[in-house]
């Protein structure tokens, strides 16, 4: 480089080094800053079955797509844009296509990064957790006898049961998920008949409560 | 008709060698961009699964894993512990590359270069001569920038933006969003600065340039002794400032710098044949006929030339 050449006073190399530093740094937190501001997206996103937690997935995942090409469902994409995952990384829509839970987890298996553990059973996965945030729209609610939900899911019996309850004075079944047994598959939100559905899945940090710890620090 | 596509700086090519063997590398080049990114669009497209993935990380045939090894560095950076697939696909290209010289990454495999060679030519071909110099070491600034950012957020941080990899996910995956970053390297290309992306601010091209220092297969320029200061070499060239010391200094004529991205450009311009694809041991002894001592002054139009 030409600038080798010039004769360089220790002043002048110190102001350029200094100069260098300055840009790298001006860059690199503006695009740090891009980064964690894009952020606040991905709290919607579901990932594949096995995803390490979401600060480490986004510094394992290198976005090659191999988990998205290995599922025989075509359930996963690499996110672009304005999408709800972080741009390039794999993320699924269960409303769309939920997850089949295969036995051998491809998707996982085809994973060259860690990213997805791929050596997940597929019913250890925590891609998310069902919640049924639309009690009001949900059938069961209103006393009909749907069970939609309860039917189709693949952990049938284990991972959405129906509780005897009362709402406005009736008796009704309640579909009642149970989080250690669910593995956010989505198989429930996809045939959900409510327009919009009434069980969907969210990620586990968002649809689940947590036990949190009493004012002496201690896990209540 | 055929004579107006034809770029200025090859036409001395041309007129001495005729139109196809002052295109021979550019064929070839465009041949191995195209099939490289064909053979990972023929899985999604056609259902012929020879290569899966994307440029990031791939599998050949089921039994080679390849990885990017400036998204691995980045991802080291913030911090992963990755699998031993990934490390060691990257490795493998790592030693390609090192072999090949790491900018054979831009000129002969990413589609990027397809859209920035395209805007070159046409700005050429429509005259457009206004031009926003930038620093070509800019890259570098944004390669650390990169790395510093994914330290800080904890990501891979350049691929959030990256053209490169928006442009073989849209290809491979489906058009998005991403051709809008793609048309905006294109106009800056074409409008603001010549070879802008490519040789002056993607830091993936300068992180290959980096391995590209060692590289064993180089471009010599052993005939030096009847070049005919025409300037086609340069004008052609995407980095003309590594031809100088090859052409025009008393030294080897072996262009070493790691910003070659061994294109074979020059060797196709050339009307006298000065250019040939070599080896870094090649022509120790060549003679050295170069014509004096200016190892920093061009003779052709300073249409090459970055200011430092």
């Amino acid at each position: 480089m030409a600038s080798g050449k010039r004769k360089m006073t220790r002043r002048t190399a110190m102001a350029e080094a200094a100069r260098t530093v300055g840009a790298v740094c001006l860059g690199g937190f503006s695009l740090a800053a891009l980064i964690t501001s894009t952020g606040q997206a991905d709290a919607r996103a579901l990932r594949p079955p096995g995803a390490r937690p979401e600060e480490d997935f986004l510094a394992s995942c290198v976005r090659c797509g191999l988990c998205v090409q290995a599922c025989p469902y075509d359930t996963l994409s690499l996110a672009e844009w304005g999408q709800e995952a972080a741009v390039g990384t794999p993320f699924f829509t269960p409303r769309e296509v939920p997850c089949y839970m295969c036995r051998d987890v491809p998707c996982a298996r085809a994973c060259p990064t860690g990213a997805l553990d791929s050596d997940i059973a597929i019913r250890d996965a925590e891609m998310g957790v069902a919640v049924l945030v639309g009690h009001e729209d949900c059938l069961n609610y209103k006393g009909m006898n749907c069970s939609i939900c309860v039917r189709v899911c693949p952990i049938r019996g284990d991972a959405i049961t129906l509780e005897p309850g009362e709402f406005d004075g009736r008796r009704i079944m309640i579909p009642t998920v149970h989080s250690d047994h669910c593995t956010g598959c989505g198989t429930c939100e996809k045939h959900c008949v409510t327009g919009h559905a009434s069980i969907r899945v969210l990620p586990r940090d968002l649809g689940l409560g947590g036990a949190g710890r009493n004012p002496a620090g201690r896990a209540t | 008709m055929i004579g107006w596509w034809i770029s200025d700086s090859r036409r001395p090519g041309v007129e001495a060698h005729g139109l196809l063997r002052a295109h021979k590398w550019w064929v070839l080049r465009r041949i191995s961009q195209i099939s490289v990114l064909g053979l990972f669009m023929l899985g999604p497209l056609a259902g012929i699964w020879i290569v899966r993935g994307n440029f990031a990380a791939s599998n050949i045939g089921g039994l080679v894993t390849l990885a990017d090894p400036y998204i691995l560095l980045q991802g080291l950076a913030g911090g992963t512990s990755p699998a031993t697939p990934v490390v060691t696909g990257a490795l493998i290209i790592l030693v390609a590359y090192l072999i090949l010289g790491g900018r054979v990454y831009c000129g002969w495999v990413c589609p990027v270069n397809i859209v920035t060679d395209t805007a070159h030519w046409l700005r050429e071909r429509t005259g457009l001569t206004r031009d926003r110099k930038l620093d070509r070491r800019t890259r570098l600034v944004i390669l650390a920038a990169t790395l510093l950012a994914s330290f800080v957020t904890g990501t891979v941080a350049w691929e959030f933006v990256n053209p490169v990899s928006l442009l073989q996910r849209a290809m491979i995956g489906g058009i998005g969003f991403g051709w809008a970053i793609i048309v905006a390297v294109f106009l800056l290309d074409l409008l603001v600065s010549r070879r802008a992306w490519c040789s002056h601010l993607c830091p993936v091209g300068a992180f290959y340039g980096l391995l590209g220092r060692g590289a064993v297969l180089r471009v010599s320029a052993a005939n030096r002794s009847a070049c005919t200061d025409c300037g086609a070499c340069f004008n052609v060239c995407p980095e003309p400032h590594v031809i100088v010391p090859a052409l025009k200094g008393r030294g080897s004529p072996l262009i070493l710098s790691g910003d070659c991205q061994n294109c074979g450009g020059c060797i196709d311009a050339c009307p006298v044949d000065v250019f040939r694809m070599s080896q870094r041991w090649a022509e120790a002894g060549a003679p050295t006929t170069g014509t004096g001592p200016r190892d920093d002054a061009p003779p052709g139009p300073a249409a090459g030339r970055d200011p430092l």
